[in-house]
Formats: C-alpha cells, sequence, structure tokens
C-alpha cells in the first residue's frame, strides 16, 4: 500500500452534437438571445497585423464536408504574442486582438471562414523559433471528444522547415496536412485548408 | 428514495483542501484518454466516418496550448445565466424550474476562477430551438435554451433553466437520449478545452443510451450524472442538481505567484 495521490479525474468528454449553434452561435440555430455574441470575426478596425481570411472545409471519412461541425481558433498578435497572461515573451500585446473566434460551417456548403490577422513566430521554452500558426479545435455530432490540430502558413517556408513540431510529424509527408495554402480573392489575403478526418491525407491531430 | 441512485460523483469533489499544484514547467497533466470516449465508437454510428484512424501526435504543453481566450463579465448580459427568463415572450417556459450549481475545478482539486461555461438544451418536451430540429414535440415560445456564465473567484457557477425532456434521434431505430444539458467550459489553456454532457439522477434511458456509453470507464460515466442538491433547492420554487465538472491540472512554474489560484 502507498499514499493515495487524491487527484480528482477530468470530467469525460461528449459530443458536441447537431444542435451545438443553440449553446455556441445562436444565430446559427435560427434566433436572437444574447446581447452580445461570439463569432468568426477576431479583429477591429484597430487591431494590428495583416489582415487575412482562413476558409476551409472538414471531410469525413467519405470526403463528404462536415455541414454541421463548429472550428475554434486560438492564435498569437501580430507580434507573436498570446493575449494571456501565461505568455511572457517579448512581443507587444494588443488590446484590440482577444485571438479566439469560433465559426460554425455552412449548413449548405460546410465552408468555414475566419476573419483574423496572420500572426506572427513565436518562441518556445528552449528558445526556438516556432512558425506562426493558428490552433484549432474542431467539435460536432459524431466526434467524440474534440480533435486539436494546427494551421500554418505556406508562405512560410523557411519557418516551417525549421518548426519544431513539424518536425515531430512523421512522416514527413504528412506535414502538408497542417498547411493552408495563401492566395487572393478581390484584393483580399485568403488562406484555405481541408481537414480530413480520415483517409490517405488525413490531417495530424494532436494529443496536447 | 430511490436506492437506484449513483453515488455523488467522487466525493473528494467537494472537499475543502485541495492539492498544492506541483512544482514544475507550467504544462498540463498528461491527459488520461482511457476515460474518455474513444473517437471511433461504432455504437454511436456518427462517430464511424468522423473519426480519425492515425495516432495523435502527442505534443508537451507550449505557449501556444497553455494560453487560451480570457473573458469577462463585458462579455455577458445579465439574464445570460437564467434560461427561465432570457428568452420569455409572455410567460415563463413550460416544464419542472431546476437550479443547476457547481464548481469547475481542475485535477488538484482547485477551483478555476473567472472562466467561461456555457450551456445548451432542449426544452421540456425534448425539442430544440433549432431550424434543424424537427422532432413532433413543440417548439415553447418563452424557451431559447441556452445560457453562459463566468465562474467566480472559486469556480463556482449557477444557473437556472427546465429539465430537459427525453427525445429519440436516429441512430438504431428506437434510440432515445437521456435528459441532458450540453456543457462548454474553457479553464485557462486551450489545451483544457471541453465539451460534455450532464445528466439526471435516476433516468432510466442512461444506461442504455449510445453516446453516453461510448464512455470506457463507468466511475467517469458516473461523474457526468448529476445527483438531486435539495440543500440548494428553492422552496414553493426550483428544484436543484449539482454538477461539479473537472478540467485538466497544471504544473505550476518557478515565476508564478503560487497563492494566487492560478
Amino acid at each position: 500500500m502507498s499514499q493515495p495521490l487524491n487527484y480528482l479525474r477530468e470530467t469525460a468528454s461528449q459530443t458536441a452534437g447537431p444542435y451545438v449553434h443553440i449553446g455556441l452561435i445562436p444565430a446559427m440555430a435560427g434566433f436572437d438571445i444574447f446581447e452580445k455574441n461570439f463569432s468568426n470575426v477576431l479583429v477591429t478596425p484597430s487591431t494590428q497585423g495583416e489582415r487575412i481570411t482562413l476558409e476551409g472545409k472538414v471531410l469525413d471519412g467519405t470526403g463528404s464536408p462536415l455541414r454541421d461541425v463548429l472550428l475554434e481558433i486560438w492564435q498569437a498578435n501580430a507580434s507573436g504574442r498570446y493575449n494571456h497572461p501565461a505568455d511572457r515573451s517579448a512581443g507587444t500585446l494588443d488590446g484590440d486582438f482577444r485571438g479566439w473566434g469560433r465559426a460554425g460551417s455552412d449548413f449548405d456548403s460546410g465552408l468555414v471562414t475566419f476573419d483574423t490577422i496572420k500572426p506572427g513566430g513565436i518562441v518556445d521554452k528552449a528558445g526556438r523559433k516556432c512558425a506562426p500558426h493558428v490552433n484549432v479545435w474542431i467539435v460536432a455530432r459524431g466526434i467524440n471528444i474534440g480533435l486539436n490540430t494546427r494551421l500554418y502558413f505556406s508562405d512560410e517556408e523557411a519557418a516551417n522547415a525549421a518548426d519544431p513540431v513539424l518536425n515531430l510529424v512523421e512522416p514527413a509527408v504528412r506535414r502538408k496536412t497542417l498547411i493552408a495554402t495563401r492566395g487572393e480573392r478581390a484584393g483580399k489575403v485568403v488562406y484555405s485548408f481541408t481537414i480530413n478526418l480520415q483517409g490517405a491525407d488525413e490531417t495530424v491531430f494532436f494529443d496536447v | 428514495m430511490n436506492a437506484q441512485a449513483p453515488a455523488l460523483q467522487d466525493p473528494r469533489l467537494n472537499r475543502p483542501e485541495p492539492l498544492t499544484p506541483p512544482l514544475g514547467d507550467g504544462g498540463f497533466f498528461q491527459r488520461d484518454r482511457s476515460i474518455h470516449p474513444p473517437a471511433h465508437a461504432p455504437g454511436y454510428k456518427s462517430s464511424v466516418l468522423r473519426s480519425p484512424r492515425q495516432s495523435l501526435l502527442s505534443l508537451e504543453s507550449s505557449v501556444s496550448e497553455i494560453t487560451g481566450p480570457v473573458f469577462g463579465h463585458n462579455d455577458l448580459g445579465p439574464l445570460d445565466n437564467d434560461m427561465i427568463r432570457n428568452y420569455a415572450k409572455d410567460g415563463d417556459p413550460v416544464g419542472e424550474r431546476i437550479i443547476v450549481h457547481g464548481r469547475v475545478l481542475d485535477e488538484t482539486g482547485r477551483g478555476v476562477p473567472n472562466t467561461l461555461v456555457e450551456f445548451w438544451q432542449a426544452n421540456a418536451g425534448g425539442r430544440y430551438r433549432h431550424k434543424k430540429d424537427t422532432y413532433l414535440a413543440p417548439i415553447d415560445p418563452n424557451f431559447g435554451g441556452c445560457g453562459r456564465a463566468l465562474t467566480d473567484d472559486t469556480g463556482y457557477y449557477y444557473f437556472r433553466t427546465v429539465k430537459p425532456g427525453p427525445y429519440p434521434w436516429r441512430n438504431f431505430v428506437n434510440s432515445w437520449r437521456p435528459a441532458h444539458i450540453h456543457f462548454s467550459v474553457f479553464g485557462s489553456g486551450f489545451a483544457q478545452r471541453l465539451i460534455t454532457q450532464m445528466y439526471f439522477e435516476g433516468d432510466p434511458l442512461i444506461p442504455v443510451c449510445p453516446i453516453l456509453t461510448t464512455i470506457p470507464d463507468k466511475d467517469a460515466l458516473d461523474r457526468l450524472v448529476a445527483p438531486l442538491d435539495l440543500n440548494a433547492s428553492t422552496p414553493f420554487d426550483s428544484l436543484a442538481y449539482r454538477f461539479d465538472i473537472v478540467l485538466r491540472g497544471q504544473r505550476s512554474t518557478y515565476f508564478e505567484n503560487r497563492t494566487a489560484g492560478n
């Protein structure tokens, strides 16, 4: 026998279900209830940084888009700093950027979009430079526990090649599943991504 | 009294003295996935095509995981934690009036302060106010079915609602969800992000629910079942249920003021 450790156990996850919008994005469920709502727009006019749109789909094992999925993103600001007291890095805080947003996929097309800024690179505890990235969390009917992944940027080839997390991904061919592709539409920068839940191009998901 | 009622979760949930968080690198405790439902759980058919098949890549906590969005009272409205009033048009919603309350804790037993808790549910007849829900039970004109609250300095939250009804869904031909309330919780770091569901003590649908039974660990399942809490009930007004939620624990760092509850 030994002394008991007496840690509590984490509460078990359960699926967000098909009606997740009611609680998290009520306007998508079809009604208006809160005075203030969270959204997929992370920027205000005074947010610093390059405006970008993140646009993509989450595909199931048949390649069909999930049309009832909800994504949240969490990212650093343009100078690579998270708006949270545990980030003690040298970057400058931007009071006009929380760094978090949520979006439901379109009920017809499955398209998910965020209006945000491109984050700066961050420095990890060991002092290594990490490529700019956006942290993504995915929930939906049929997803029993939220899925964590990341989006990196296609125009950051050198930084991506040196990124300590991307370099953990083996085989290396899977690293491309984490890269959003830069493009332009009507003068706006759009990064496109596809998250594959299954199949030969299954996206890399993290146990964080 | 119902002799089959599950015990009050883990009795340590309510113990007064939390553990001191271990001094370390500021990372989260490794998630024990054996108490969570597996991604691929064939009895819950929707999970089959929506479950990753490759191994998850394990990452030590970095600044991207130990940070997360910070919310404040400015994000909320005054009625957000009152589902009896926050969508009332010409009266109160139909149903059994209940209070749901509890604490958001971490694995050391410390309260998680000032964290956002969101909740949503069907009405008393088991119908969601959602354009995709076509169940024949009626919409309640006075019930929206969603709310949110910020925990206080001790991790305590509280809201008022009506008890949701069970409802049928397409899995097997006669699958019914037990009465439940969905919860979304943030914690202080994005790696603590959690969505779960709260069930009600004594519900006979609990042991036959294809979603609830995706949880492989009996104790973990029991911890999702809220006991009736008569002490918190308001006489001649509302019954109460107690639901504590545990998020992952975290090592502290040399830089932290360890008495500050962070």
